[in-house]
């Protein structure tokens, strides 16, 4: 039933699961220390940019996503395609405060008083 | 591998055979009945919601008065029921769970205990939906749609408990036919017979693959919607309530950004069982097999962008609006080509007008008036005008009512001698043909003509609305519901047709209906593990009427034999 | 009990059945969490106020919990590895491993909530909070799943049966895990 039977043989490029892990885990402390500086432009990169790098890195590596069958790939990448189409589609009625009829009346309220 | 059929087990008790099989034919059965059950109810909620319209503030036959609570919660039930209770088990979970295995040469589903399982989460759906009937309050009545604020807040729908427990069973639902499509689409791709090419894979499993795939592609966002509106519910969350910074406009988004998908989702199967029909009945090859499949493909990937034509008049942003139109006029074409192949297939072949090919013909010509004044519809523009009139309503009928029912009854008279082993009666077909397919329309025409005179949809009573309460339109109104008294009294028979023929019908050989598809080389019914010898397949299935050949058709199965090699002159393949 | 179908062995697409079958579900999760989180970067961008909401959770637990998740994940790759070298025993011992994890990553959030719960932040303290805790919990209720599945899957490894079946809860598992590695950010960091 081992339908992998070609693939018995180890992969070409046998992977150091161990050093990606070590990646993932600087990458990690980068997008929690980049924040801190607290610029704007900066905790965007450090924090989703690299949310897309450590999310490569564990489909491709972690997943296997680099050896798999292409189509496969396509299959994710069509459903992530899709979530694009949503917001793009959601977006523009979501975040508008005023239309030509109608003005958003909520009031944001102030930081509660909580502390930390 | 080609091997024996499962060896012969122990002698099963009812349970085991019947309730608690993992036989996909089994659970297809179950399927299959659950939502013939479910269309009762279905069916009853119009029939007295649409006496009311007719005869408003009368005691309505087997019910009493109705009240304006009462009427939205049967408009709301009748909608869901039908279109999660009804179209998507038979046509999806029925037909998909029958008709995959077989038609691809094999054994059962890829998983068979996770089949079973989906159909007792989905029976579990339709339970906790029914019950929502005996809650205080009563069922839902917030309609299908389930709009926020009145879905989220009690004191707005009055159906506080009824619209928790329609959230949680259209969820359950919604796992249910997540699980079965994983497994139709995996059984799909890796289980076909040795020999069978991706495009010798008959219509109707492209089809319900397709439509598995959309279903489950566009729910997602919908059950982080639900979830989102049970915490609204339960929790007073403000998801989408504008005093907390939420937005019902989100909601809208969410839901028919799976609501557009999903009609596709019911459509393209029917479509499929039609492509099965029409060449046996024609004794031709299907015109365009490869056109019917990548525009199969193209419609279901047009149908993620075409959402927002259902939401031209809640405020949405009129750009998108423009937008939508295009797409939803641009989305009209695959469908219609698909069409044009089914009359290209009928052209010039030999056609035998028997129940399963009336019900197919019939699928054709509504559906087509269906499809024609959606254009109207998907015009932004024109819609202003026509949004929440029976317009619409006689529009989606047009196109649903050929999809769930007629597409339905052309695949249960097509397979029933393969899943019961006995053939139906043509005689009791053709009446029941007939009778509906006349008071279908007397339903639904009068309706295009209300719902063009400015009837609202989902009005329990239009005496506040002078310019509708005309003795003009109110006998249009009285006539549609005629037609829906005509069109329910006439199912007995083919309930009648169906058991009497399931009982007592004349026995069915192998193949009665000489097709080419594997199904029909099993026996009828066939056993457990479906095949003596699982087959090889070595040309597609719409070989009818070849050049050459004595017969007229040519199933999957049989090898390829040369004339000379038949008679035997030269090596035997 | 129904002995494996013929219809399970054959894979014509050359993708093991139960891999393509977690293919799938992968797909149909991604579109689960896409709707959910979508809706709540939406949310976000229109109301800038939620920063300063954000501002009182918790980024160390989030972080250590990021690194939890992470490291959860390599013993899984490192199971698998182990499983297609036929070694089920290291397998399922590895399997455990990340089972524990996940029961470390739920500790921590409980900790986490009862914090914030205490401080007077509960699902209805705001929108913010709202999607808070809907999106962690879903997330949360998708790793207790992954738990129950990784253990079922290390008892037959232990054995040297089913070995595939290491490789296909992985996926799932890695797929969690970046489920999460979005969720920290998203709501977390951004502040």
């Amino acid at each position: 039933m081992n339908s992998r039977a070609h693939v018995d043989a180890p992969h070409p490029h046998q992977t150091n699961y161990v050093a990606i892990w070590a990646v993932l885990c600087v990458l990690l402390g980068v997008s929690v220390v980049g924040p801190m500086a607290g610029i704007r432009f900066l905790t965007l990169i450090t924090a989703f940019g690299i949310a897309i790098v450590k999310a490569y890195l564990v489909c491709r590596h972690f997943m296997h996503l680099r050896i798999e069958k292409t189509w496969v790939v396509y299959i994710l990448g069509f459903m992530l395609a899709l979530m694009l189409v949503f917001f793009g589609g959601v977006a523009p009625d979501v975040l508008t405060h005023e239309g030509l009829q109608w003005r958003k009346t909520y009031v944001e309220p102030t930081a509660p008083g909580g502390e930390r | 591998m080609s091997g024996a059929a499962q060896p012969v087990h122990r002698d099963a008790g009812f349970i085991r055979t019947y309730l608690w099989s993992t036989d996909h034919k089994v659970i297809a059965m179950q399927y299959l009945f659950t939502g013939m059950l479910m269309a009762l109810i279905g069916g009853f909620a119009v029939y007295v919601f649409r006496m009311q319209l007719a005869f408003p503030g009368e005691s309505v036959p087997l019910f009493g008065r109705v009240s304006a609570g009462q009427y939205n919660a049967l408009v709301t039930m009748h909608g869901t029921i039908m279109i999660f209770w009804v179209a998507m088990p038979v046509l999806l979970a029925a037909f998909g769970n029958f008709l995959i295995p077989l038609m691809l040469g094999c054994d059962d589903m890829v998983f068979p205990k996770v089949n079973r399982l989906s159909y007792q989460i989905f029976l579990l759906s339709a339970v906790v939906l029914v019950a929502s009937f005996f809650v205080p309050g009563g069922a839902f009545g917030g309609a299908w749609t389930a709009y926020p604020p009145l879905s989220a807040n009690a004191t707005y729908n009055l159906t506080q408990h009824g619209a928790t427990l329609w959230v949680v069973a259209v969820a359950l639902e919604f796992v249910a036919f997540l699980l079965g499509g994983i497994n139709f689409v995996t059984t799909a791709m890796n289980s076909r017979a040795p020999g069978m090419r991706m495009f010798d894979v008959p219509i109707v499993v492209w089809m319900i693959v397709i439509a598995s795939i959309l279903f489950m592609a566009s729910v997602g966002p919908l059950i982080a919607g639900a979830v989102m509106l049970v915490f609204d519910q339960l929790l007073g969350t403000g998801f989408y309530d504008p005093g907390t910074g939420g937005d019902p406009i989100l909601w809208q988004h969410l839901f028919w950004f799976f609501g557009h998908p999903e009609v596709y989702v019911v459509l393209l199967p029917a479509m499929g069982i039609v492509a099965e029909v029409i060449p046996v009945f024609s004794r031709k090859k299907l015109f365009g097999y490869r056109t019917i499949v990548y525009t199969a493909v193209a419609t279901g990937v047009i149908s993620f962008f075409v959402w927002a034509h259902h939401q031209f008049v809640a405020g949405i942003d009129p750009r998108m609006a423009s937008l939508f139109t295009i797409t939803t006029l641009i989305i009209s074409v695959p469908i219609a080509e698909m069409v044009f192949c089914y009359i290209a297939t009928l052209y010039g072949g030999s056609i035998t007008l028997s129940t399963p090919m009336l019900w197919a013909l019939a699928f054709v010509a509504e559906f087509l008036l269906g499809g024609v004044t959606g254009i109207f519809l998907g015009a932004a523009g024109a819609d202003i005008y026509l949004h929440d009139t029976y317009f619409v309503l006689a529009h989606f009928h047009y196109t649903f009512f050929p999809i769930a029912i007629i597409g339905a009854f052309a695949g249960i008279t097509f397979w029933f001698p393969k899943m019961f082993g006995r053939m139906m009666d043509e005689r009791l077909g053709k009446i029941h043909f007939w009778v509906t397919i006349v008071a279908f329309n007397v339903i639904f025409i009068p309706l295009f003509l209300t719902g063009a005179a400015g009837d609202h949809r989902r009005i329990f009573d239009y005496s506040g609305f002078p310019d509708l309460a005309t003795p003009g339109l109110q006998s249009l109104r009285i006539t549609a519901t005629m037609g829906l008294v005509a069109l329910l009294a006439i199912q007995p028979v083919f309930v009648v047709n169906f058991i009497r023929s399931m009982v007592r019908g004349p026995i069915a050989e192998a193949n009665p209906w000489r097709a080419n598809t594997l199904e029909w080389s099993a026996a009828s019914p066939p056993p457990h593990g479906n095949f003596a010898e699982l087959p090889e397949v070595y040309r597609g299935p719409y070989e009818y009427s070849p050049e050459d050949r004595d017969e007229d058709f040519w199933p999957q199965h049989v090898p390829d034999v040369s004339p000379a090699e038949a008679a035997g002159i030269g090596g035997v393949r | 009990m129904t002995s494996r179908p013929i219809a399970t062995t054959r894979s014509v697409m050359e993708v093991p059945t139960g891999r393509l079958a977690m293919w799938w579900v992968l797909a149909s999760e991604t579109v689960v969490f896409g709707g959910l989180l979508g809706s709540y970067v939406m949310m976000r961008l229109r109301h800038g106020a939620w920063a300063d909401e954000a501002a009182n959770t918790s980024t160390w637990a989030g972080a250590f919990n990021t690194l939890v998740l992470l490291t959860s994940s390599l013993s899984a790759v490192l199971a698998h590895q182990a499983a297609e070298r036929g070694d089920g025993a290291k397998a399922a011992r590895l399997l455990r491993y990340t089972m524990l994890g996940g029961v470390v990553f739920l500790l921590v959030k409980a900790f986490e909530w009862r914090h914030e719960i205490a401080e007077g932040f509960t699902i209805t303290s705001g929108l913010f909070w709202s999607f808070y805790y809907t999106a962690a919990g879903l997330h949360a209720a998708h790793v207790l799943a992954g738990m129950i599945a990784l253990f079922i899957v290390s008892r037959t490894a232990a054995r040297s049966a089913e070995l595939h079946r290491v490789e296909n809860v992985g996926i799932y598992w890695h797929f969690v895990d970046v489920v999460w590695i979005f969720l920290f950010p998203l709501l977390y960091i951004a502040k």
